[in-house]
């Protein structure tokens, strides 16, 4: 248990000291919120969809999660190549706790993150319909954080440089993100995209948080908390057994 | 090994081999160490000894052959091997966006090293590698060698049964070398530790291991005592022993991508 929390600790210690990795992630998240909800506002408004801002804020808090969970994940590339992490691996702890830590840790500064978002997203005037819901939007965040920090875990496992981070970022987490919804409404949509939105796990994290802020659910709560559940579930089995196989 | 009883060897090496692909990076070694020995593991560059390290502490698997660890088998008991050794690593294994204390701290949890003797034993490790005063700089801003000695002093926070130093002293003073095998050999006495160390300075070997062993090519070419290697060679000293033994010729090392990665920033840091 000690061993899991000073794994989380350190997590937090190396985002909150990387202050221009904090506000550098930000940026992005704020050009959209402001490009996008401010550019394509009346056009949404004008076809109906209501206020864009308000549709698009749940989408944006999800893409920071996004990002921040899995370069926490991925950060396993930079221990392996700086050595750090040998000094864990042959620690007297199970690897499979090392995994929940370093998970637990990085998830943690995904919520964060998307935490931040929420307040930028508040600032430029997104009100979620009802507090009492926040707590449920929590949940959201830290299923979808727990998820890409999984995901990343287990790429990270099993490369050994950065060269395929891009393939990684471009192939994967781009599509990832592009295709959830977190833009644009998932209806009416060609049957080939619809199919993949469907597949793509964040859908339901961005409808999961789009619900508990205001805007109403699509695949309805229990579905999102079931397909993510089931999600979070495989990864983290995926990425402790990939984990479990490293070797330096 | 000739009347070595089992019983009394901490590390059990039998027909260990190691192949990258078609390199053999070990090739069959057999070899055991005695319970409260100090051992030096020598050899050129390239020749296996990090390999072996890697494998002894259970962070590669070995391609064929077998190993004990304190009584236990790297491969199919990990946990308990881990429970069994410290190591200090031939590269760097710091985390630089921590401080020293921090990493101090980090190691004696993983290690389960109780709250106040892992306090007492930070103070006093770090005050003896002279950082106790730079203990809340974060690592990264660290020169090469004072990094050395936190990584050393790390390693000394818990008493394993085995420890395995990879060229611990590369880059030190002679002073701080000095300092440091004389605490090492106070832990071999006094709490019977056994001591697994590579080195490629020979006059360090000689003066503090009691048994060596030279490995070249991934086979090991020579055994015995620093005494009995240069009576074999009739040498004067253990680098002339070493050079009868392994030859004249400088070896190449293959690096892969995080090696070469590790050097350059070494270049860059230290």
């Amino acid at each position: 248990m000690n061993a899991i929390y000073i794994l989380w600790l350190r997590q937090l210690k190396r985002y909150f000291r990387s202050k221009a990795r904090i506000f550098g992630s930000l940026a992005q998240p704020l050009l959209f919120l402001v490009a996008l909800g401010f550019g394509f506002g009346p056009i949404f408004q004008k076809a109906g969809g209501g206020n864009y801002i308000e549709f698009l804020a749940p989408g944006i808090i999800a893409m920071g999660i996004l990002f921040t969970a899995l370069f926490s994940g991925i950060e396993i590339i930079w221990d392996k190549q700086f050595g750090f992490l040998k000094e864990t691996l042959v620690a007297p702890v199970s690897r499979l706790q090392v995994m929940i830590g370093r998970t637990v840790g990085g998830a943690t500064v995904a919520i964060m993150q998307g935490v931040i978002v929420f307040v930028l997203a508040y600032a430029i005037g997104f009100r979620p319909a009802n507090a009492a819901y926040l707590p449920l939007a929590l949940i959201f965040m830290f299923l979808i954080a727990l998820l890409f920090t999984a995901l990343g875990t287990a790429i990270a496992s099993v490369l050994d440089d950065m060269q395929g981070f891009q393939f990684i970022m471009n192939f994967l987490v781009m599509p990832t993100f592009f295709l959830s919804g977190a833009l644009f409404p998932l209806r009416g949509l060609p049957k080939i995209i619809e199919g993949v939105a469907r597949v793509d796990p964040l859908s339901y994290g961005v409808d999961g948080l789009r619900g508990a802020l205001g805007v109403g659910f699509q695949f309805g709560l229990s579905a999102d908390l079931l397909v993510l559940g089931v999600a979070v579930a495989i990864l983290l089995v995926l990425g402790s057994y990939l984990f479990s196989k490293i070797q330096i | 090994m000739a009347g070595e009883d089992k019983k009394d060897l901490v590390i059990e090496i039998s027909d260990l081999i190691k192949k990258f692909g078609d390199f053999m990076a070990v090739n069959s070694i057999t070899l055991g160490i005695s319970k409260g020995d100090i051992f030096a593991f020598l050899g050129p560059n390239g020749a296996g000894k990090t390999t072996t390290i890697k494998m002894l502490t259970t962070l590669l698997h070995p391609t064929s052959g077998n190993i004990k660890v304190a009584g236990f088998d790297p491969v199919s008991n990990p946990s308990d091997v881990r429970h069994s050794f410290g190591i200090v690593f031939q590269d760097p294994s710091l985390d630089d966006e921590l401080t020293a204390y921090e990493n101090m701290e980090f190691h004696g949890v993983l290690y389960g090293v109780p709250g106040v003797i892992r306090k007492a034993r930070i103070e006093q490790l770090m005050k003896f590698v002279e950082l106790w005063d730079r203990k809340d700089d974060l690592v990264k801003h660290f020169s090469g060698g004072m990094k050395r000695r936190l990584e050393i002093a790390r390693g000394l926070i818990h008493h394993p049964k085995v420890l395995f130093l990879d060229e611990p002293t590369l880059g030190l003073d002679p002073q701080t070398k000095n300092h440091i095998w004389s605490y090492i050999q106070k832990l071999n006495k006094e709490e019977g530790m056994s001591i697994f160390f590579t080195t490629h300075n020979m006059e360090e070997a000689d003066k503090i291991a009691g048994n060596v062993a030279i490995i070249d090519n991934g086979k090991i070419v020579a055994r015995g005592t620093p005494q009995e290697l240069k009576a074999k060679t009739n040498s004067s000293s253990l680098e002339d022993a070493f050079l009868a033994l392994t030859g004249k010729q400088i070896r190449e090392e293959s690096a892969g991508a995080a090696e070469g990665m590790r050097m350059t920033r070494r270049l860059w840091r230290r």
